[in-house]
């Protein structure tokens, strides 16, 4: 038998909207949503089949019957699983309080279920990921607009001009935005990208600064310095919505662009020339404001500057420009039912410290990295347990071997996850999730011009003895006293119970996947834009004075990156479009188009030590070292080695990701509480590695 | 006359690889063949851009192909369409076609032991549809083109 299933893919967090086709149970063919993204998906996606297929997933529960990371486990049933969790969650009640248990999982559109059953739980240590990754442009975004980093979307297709710091984004491909970009140059629209090194994103670039790395806030403030000479900027919109512009100007003033430029390491006139264009092309110019930005000490700063510039150009509520995302209530249609709204919120503060000890920063999900504080100092109080769903820290955050000295306080570690993570490996439980083919999830929001509601529908049975994410935690709340918070049993109940607000059912979604909340593109009117920014004074702020007085400066004074000392290089890293960091590594389809990483070098430097294409080197951080093939190339600073992040996983399950290539956050070693901490991100460019030829010779081999 | 061809608009073309993998989940192919491969030429500097262009191939289905008469099953096969393609049931994976084509476009499955390569998607095209690595195309840069015949 025949059918088509609605679905959302799982291979990255993008959650593209897909079709999936099943004969007999087994699914054929996987498409992008036609409605959506006309059936387009990249490697990845269409991989999903092979995750389905693959063995080397968890199949059962599994509890640890060795030493943590010893890989001694023992397969039990879900009810003794989930009975072992619940018993070790009630234990550590007892003695320290609920607050001492931390929930932690990857951001995204399902976040609201982990944060109701943690509160549920009465801890208020509800966190994700982003630490490791967005937080600098989300509080950048915040520290501007009083809006997060997902308070506009980007009108790309009809820009004139898109410029990225680093944001490399036809290679942390989104279906979807990629093809804007490409629609962007089909009609003509320039590209300009910064970068220390060359990538997919630059090579379709109209103009290139290769910049010194951690140079990006120098750039971005001889920008603005040359904007304001120019008078590039969209003066009545400055004068309308903006607060502190003199301020800003002045303390630019000494950032010229003949500094800028030499600081960077390009040329001024080409810099100039940009300044001139997109002074043209406004207000349909668009600054990304970067994405991954724990890199450097002033990401934040850096960050903030491109939201600036965005400002600059007036390209606020305006085709081409960045556009405020629209809900139901845009719509005049009641939101969806949130699981966080049937569950009282803990009263206690936060282990972090976010909301007393850090008063400016976003309090949703905080800042993952600060509980190895709390777990190793036993201040403000102690964390005991951890829960992690779908986040793998050993993957995100540096120096795992801090890490694990920090977890090695807690009495207990779960991973809820689709493959082994490295932290699962690590970890008391595994509580093995169905892979998103074979569950179901809730139903989403997604804002937009013409937003939506979304799901997620089973496509297959699971394969092993694994389920769905909402029913492994109902059914650990129901052993935790608090079922009744989550009143449904199957998929279709939270489903009908979600939507009970909002009108729609769930047979609303067969047609096409998803409902459509408004036939038309709806957009604000950009002469009354009064009450959409979030700050202190209503207006989009160049200078925040509520985080000024909480001793965060609007702007700071440039210092320059240190240059790494002789024969050590900054280690940067980013993604490849055939992999999702660290979790498809494995998979059979994307191992087999990318088995491992390699060290791009630049190529002067590679030949002073001796470095050939393909030679074996060895990479060192301070006590953990990597050995991977190079990659000589002049398109790479040479400051700066890079490779992909994601590799040198070490679960021996995982026969095919096993020790193939190199981690690049096993060698940040120190990084792991450096935080930038206006901007809470941390800074994991900020690591000088060795570099060498491997004493591995890829030539000579003795067999007898 | 060959009816249909693949065509990459290379600009548009992002180097994903999104095409191999649509190909083979499609197929589903074991590790080891794959029937279309993305390449490029090493970067090099266009008016200060580090530029390169995308290449995608798969077999030509040749108008006169090598493959078909060196079969000595008679399972490479050659449609009126122009679609060159294998008979599974009759192919013996001698390979043979693979050492007749001249680039060595037939590969082992093996999890049959038998030839494949691309075949347009013919079951696809069948149906009125388009091939796979074509429908799936991440930014939408490869093309299934029906060729006409010009009149002159
Ligand atoms: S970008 Fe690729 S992997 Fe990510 S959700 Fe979309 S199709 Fe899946
Ligand atoms: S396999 Fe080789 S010889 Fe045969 S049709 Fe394809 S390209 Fe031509
Ligand atoms: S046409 Fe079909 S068989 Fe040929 S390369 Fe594309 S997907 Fe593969
Ligand atoms: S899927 Fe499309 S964009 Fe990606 S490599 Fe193939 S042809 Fe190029």
């Amino acid at each position: 038998m025949k059918k088509t299933v609605w679905s959302m893919c799982g291979m990255c967090s993008v959650r593209c909207p897909i079709k999936v086709e099943v004969e007999d149970g087994r699914v054929t063919w996987i498409e992008g949503n036609p409605h959506i993204l006309k059936g387009s998906l990249c490697a990845k996606g269409s991989a999903g089949v092979a995750l389905q297929k693959d063995p080397e997933r968890p199949q059962q529960p599994l509890i640890r019957s060795g030493g943590r990371g010893a890989g001694k486990w023992e397969p039990v049933s879900w009810y003794t699983a989930l009975d072992y969790v619940a018993e070790r969650v009630e234990k550590i009640k007892e003695k320290y309080g609920s607050k001492a248990i931390v929930m932690s999982c990857r951001g995204g559109p399902w976040q609201d279920l982990i944060k109701a059953f943690c509160h549920a739980l009465g801890s208020p240590n509800f966190t994700n990921h982003d630490s490791a990754c967005g937080r600098n442009v989300h509080h950048a975004s915040k520290s501007v607009y009083g809006l997060g980093r997902k308070g506009f979307i980007y009108d790309i297709a009809k820009a004139k001009h898109l410029v990225c710091f680093g944001r490399n984004l036809l290679a942390s491909l989104r279906v979807a935005e990629a093809n804007q970009v490409m629609d962007m140059l089909d009609n003509g629209g320039s590209l300009t990208y910064v970068d220390v090194r060359q990538t997919l994103t630059g090579i379709k670039a109209t103009r290139f600064f290769q910049v010194r790395p951690g140079t990006d806030y120098a750039l971005a403030l001889g920008m603005i310095n040359e904007v304001i000479k120019q008078e590039a900027y969209d003066k009545e919109f400055v004068e309308k919505y903006t607060v502190g512009f003199d301020h800003m100007a002045a303390f630019v003033e000494p950032y010229t662009a003949d500094w800028a430029a030499k600081e960077c390491g390009i040329k001024v006139k080409k810099l100039k020339d940009f300044v001139s264009e997109i002074g043209q092309q406004r207000p349909k110019v668009i600054f990304h404001p970067g994405w991954m930005l724990s890199r450097y000490r002033d990401s934040f700063y850096a960050s903030r500057c491109l939201h600036i510039l965005n400002v600059l150009m007036g390209n606020i509520e305006t085709e081409g420009g960045q556009l405020f995302p629209k809900g139901p209530g845009d719509c005049g249609i009641k939101g969806l039912r949130t699981f966080s709204s049937n569950v009282p919120k803990p009263e206690d503060k936060r282990a972090d410290g976010v909301g007393w000890k850090y008063k400016h920063f976003d309090k949703g999900p905080g800042l993952f990295h600060l509980y190895y504080e709390a777990m190793m100092t036993g201040e403000p109080y102690p964390i005991k347990g951890l829960i992690c769903y779908r986040h793998d820290p050993f993957n995100c955050f540096p120096d795992v071997a801090t890490q694990k000295e920090a977890l090695d306080n807690c009495e207990l570690l779960v991973s809820i996850d689709t493959h082994y993570s490295e932290f699962g490996w690590y970890c008391d439980v595994i509580l093995p999730e169905s892979m998103y083919l074979e569950r179901e999830t809730p139903v989403a929001t997604q804002k937009g011009l013409k937003p939506r509601f979304i799901y997620r529908d089973r496509a297959a049975e699971p394969r092993y003895n694994t389920k769905p994410s909402w029913e492994i935690l109902k059914m650990l709340a129901d052993r935790l006293g608090f079922g009744e918070m989550f009143p449904f049993q199957t998929a279709e109940d939270m489903w009908k119970w979600q939507l009970e607000p909002t009108g729609y059912s769930i047979e609303d979604f067969q047609d096409k996947g998803f409902v459509s909340l408004s036939d038309t593109p709806i957009m604000y009117d950009r002469e009354n834009l009064e009450g959409k920014f979030k700050t202190a004074s209503g207006k989009i702020e160049f200078v925040n004075e509520s985080w000024e007085n909480l001793g965060i400066p609007s702007f700071k004074p440039y210092e320059s990156p240190k240059k790494p000392p002789k024969g050590r290089f900054r280690l940067v890293f980013g993604r490849s479009p055939v992999h999702a960091h660290s979790h498809t590594i494995n998979n059979p389809f994307l191992h087999e188009l990318m088995p491992e990483n390699t060290l791009w070098i630049n190529k002067r430097v590679a030949t002073r030590l001796g470095i050939n294409e393909g030679d074996w080197v060895d990479v060192i951080g301070d006590s953990q070292m990597g050995t991977i093939r190079a990659h000589v190339t002049e398109f790479i600073h040479p400051e700066a080695v890079y490779t992909v992040h994601g590799f040198g996983r070490q679960v021996p399950l995982q026969s095919r990701a096993y020790h193939a290539g190199m981690s690049d956050q096993k060698l940040q070693e120190g990084l792991l509480l450096m935080m930038d901490e206006a901007g809470g991100g941390l800074c994991l460019c900020e690591k000088f590695v060795t570099v060498r030829r491997s004493s591995r010779n890829p030539r000579r081999r003795v067999e007898l | 006359m060959n009816k249909y061809m693949l065509y990459l608009n290379s600009k548009r073309c992002i180097g994903c690889h999104g095409c191999e993998i649509h190909c083979k989940a499609n197929k589903d192919l074991p590790v080891g063949p794959i029937l279309c491969e993305i390449s490029h030429e090493p970067l090099k500097s266009v008016k200060g851009v580090p530029k390169t262009e995308f290449f995608f191939r798969s077999c030509y289905h040749c108008e006169d192909p090598y493959c078909v008469p060196i079969c000595p099953t008679g399972a490479m096969k050659k449609r009126e369409d122009g679609i060159v393609y294998i008979d599974e049931d009759a192919c013996i994976g001698c390979m043979a076609c693979a050492g007749a084509c001249p680039w060595n476009i037939p590969q082992v499955n093996p999890a049959t032991g038998k030839a494949v390569k691309c075949d347009y998607c013919m079951d696809r095209v069948d149906q009125g549809l388009r091939p796979a690595c074509v429908t799936k195309c991440t930014t939408r840069a490869l093309k299934f083109v029906t060729l006409q015949v010009v009149e002159s």
